[in-house]
């Protein structure tokens, strides 16, 4: 039974990782209609400014952490208004196109930048394990849940409380609607983009810890998070995060008592979770089924 | 005299379209003037063209100052333009529509307003919370009413408020929107298919024929010239 809920745990970590991963996927598919392709590397990319941070220029880890969000924050935004926005108004297909040519990109400039060899990135957090009832729990496993589900919390307050986070919401439901009580479209858009690359860049730097940083080290992550995202359902920002912790807690599952699936065919299992789901309950656990209007 | 809103010469086209070929017309403050015509007159681009929805040349002046830029900026100046098919967020609450309508505002007193709101729609009070798509669609139409008086709008702009609502329901918006005008002195511009109430309700009417105006003058002139009334008004 304990190791049954040591795999829970670090499922959970591993979700949570997932989750805020495919939340950032739910919020930009909510205010611009198409997923991200580049959502990992942009991730990665953060990654490699918190890791240039602590070892090229000396900071401390929380320090870097933070110039990093906001760093990633402006690099959202950034990318939004420069290569999203005058495209936004085409068709989907060219948004999607521009989102591929961004992971390429990016991808290539980390290359370049920092070369592709892994580079090892400290965790936050202790390591070892404490015991709570005869199961030994990684301090990393609860750290990891609390700064994903803790980032969560943060953007649910945002989007329920203040007025920008009303406006943001509204921007994303009714665009046209929006501008006529005076809300900028765009620049919401362009928040939204912004704060999908700063939760993403948290997915990136709980990551690399356990995977060691090189430009494709989201790439596995970011179908992981596709899988969560549409499980729960694409609109969903709460099936987002539900979707992420329910997946990572059953592929672990999965590679501890069904022996044949190994790590080997963790990324297949994730695919089969896409492709049941679009076939069953296309809408997702929490989506709601579009239902057209005439 | 000037009017609040004043209209020059404004021209609109959709695309190769040209929807308003040269309207004129003046809004004055405190008065209920409507818009009338029949499909494809160009009444609701008419509106259009003042909050910025559609791409516009002509001169259009709040206040005497032109109005420049996007339906951001119209709703800045205090326009406020409650579209055809009730303009709510349905996926949105209620309270959550009426905060939205209030957008532009820096003052405190927002909640206050609603409460106020409260008095002219009673049944918002219980309804705060609930998803604006599950409303009525009469209850949407007062909703995208009350959220537009919630930017405490100089100009209230309503775009067909009768369409497929119960006589009764018109009805009620209608004495809603004069108990505003007599007793807030609000300024309203409506446009509406259904001429014989608009004109009960306004004290001057516009009517527009392929983008132009064809006739104007007071309700009560329109409504007693025989021709005007057989022609374009067609009761």
């Amino acid at each position: 039974m304990a190791e049954f809920w040591q795999q829970v745990v670090s499922g959970l970590a591993a979700g949570g990782v997932y989750g805020a991963l495919a939340l950032a996927l739910v919020l930009i598919h909510r205010a611009t209609g198409v997923i991200n392709f580049a959502q990992g590397e942009m991730a990665t990319f953060s990654t490699y400014v918190l890791w240039t941070l602590t070892t090229n220029h000396g900071l401390s880890y929380w320090p870097a952490f933070a110039i990093m969000l906001v760093v990633s924050f402006a690099g959202g935004v950034g990318i939004h208004q420069a290569v999203i926005r005058p495209v936004e108004r085409g068709s989907q297909v060219r948004v999607v196109i521009i989102t591929i040519g961004l992971l390429l990109l990016l991808n290539g400039l980390m290359t370049w930048i920092w070369s592709g060899e892994v580079k090892a990135v400290q965790s936050p957090f202790p390591g070892g394990t404490f015991d709570l009832g005869g199961v030994a729990i990684a301090y990393a496993d609860i750290g990891t849940i609390a700064v994903c589900l803790g980032a969560v919390a943060v953007l649910w307050l945002f989007f329920q409380f203040t007025k920008v986070g009303l406006a943001l919401r509204a921007s994303a439901v009714n665009p046209a609607e929006a501008r006529l009580v005076g809300v900028r479209v765009t620049w919401m858009l362009g928040l939204g983009w912004g704060l999908a690359a700063t939760l993403g860049a948290i997915a990136g730097v709980l990551t690399a810890p356990s995977t060691f940083l090189d430009p494709n080290m989201m790439q596995a992550v970011l179908i992981y998070a596709f899988a969560a995202a549409v499980l729960g359902g694409i609109d969903s920002p709460m099936g987002a995060v539900v979707g992420g912790l329910l997946l990572g807690v059953g592929l672990n599952l999965l590679g501890t008592y069904a022996s044949f699936v190994g790590s080997e065919l963790r990324l297949p299992a994730a695919l089969l979770v896409i492709l049941v789901v679009l076939l069953l309950r296309p809408a997702g656990l929490f989506g709601r089924q579009q239902v057209k209007k005439v | 005299m000037t009017g609040l809103l004043e209209l020059r010469h404004v021209e609109a086209s959709y695309g190769p379209v040209q929807a308003l070929r040269g309207i004129s017309l003046s809004v004055p403050e405190g008065s209920v003037v409507a818009v009338l015509g029949a499909n494809g007159a160009g009444k609701t681009t008419t509106l259009r063209a003042v909050s910025g929805t559609v791409r516009r040349s002509g001169e259009v002046r709040l206040d005497g100052k032109p109005l420049r830029g996007g339906p951001e900026s119209a709703a800045k100046a205090g326009i406020a333009h409650v579209p055809e098919g009730r303009g709510t967020f349905t996926d949105l609450s209620v309270l959550e529509n009426l905060r939205l309508g209030a957008y532009t505002r820096r003052d405190r007193s927002v909640k206050a307003d609603v409460d106020t709101m409260t008095r002219y729609f009673p049944w918002l009070r219980e309804r705060g919370d609930q998803r604006a798509g599950t409303l009525s669609g009469g209850e949407q139409q007062m909703l995208a009413l009350a959220r537009a008086l919630m930017g405490r709008p100089r100009l209230l702009m309503l775009d067909e408020p009768s369409l497929g609502l119960a006589p009764l329901i018109v009805r009620e918006i209608f004495r809603i929107v004069r108990e505003l005008n007599e007793k807030e002195g609000l300024t309203v511009l409506v446009v509406e298919q259904d001429a014989r109430i608009a004109l009960n309700a306004a004290a001057s009417a516009y009517v527009l024929e392929v983008g132009r105006v064809a006739v104007s003058g007071s309700s009560a002139e329109l409504r007693d010239d025989e021709a005007v009334r057989r022609s374009y008004l067609g009761y």
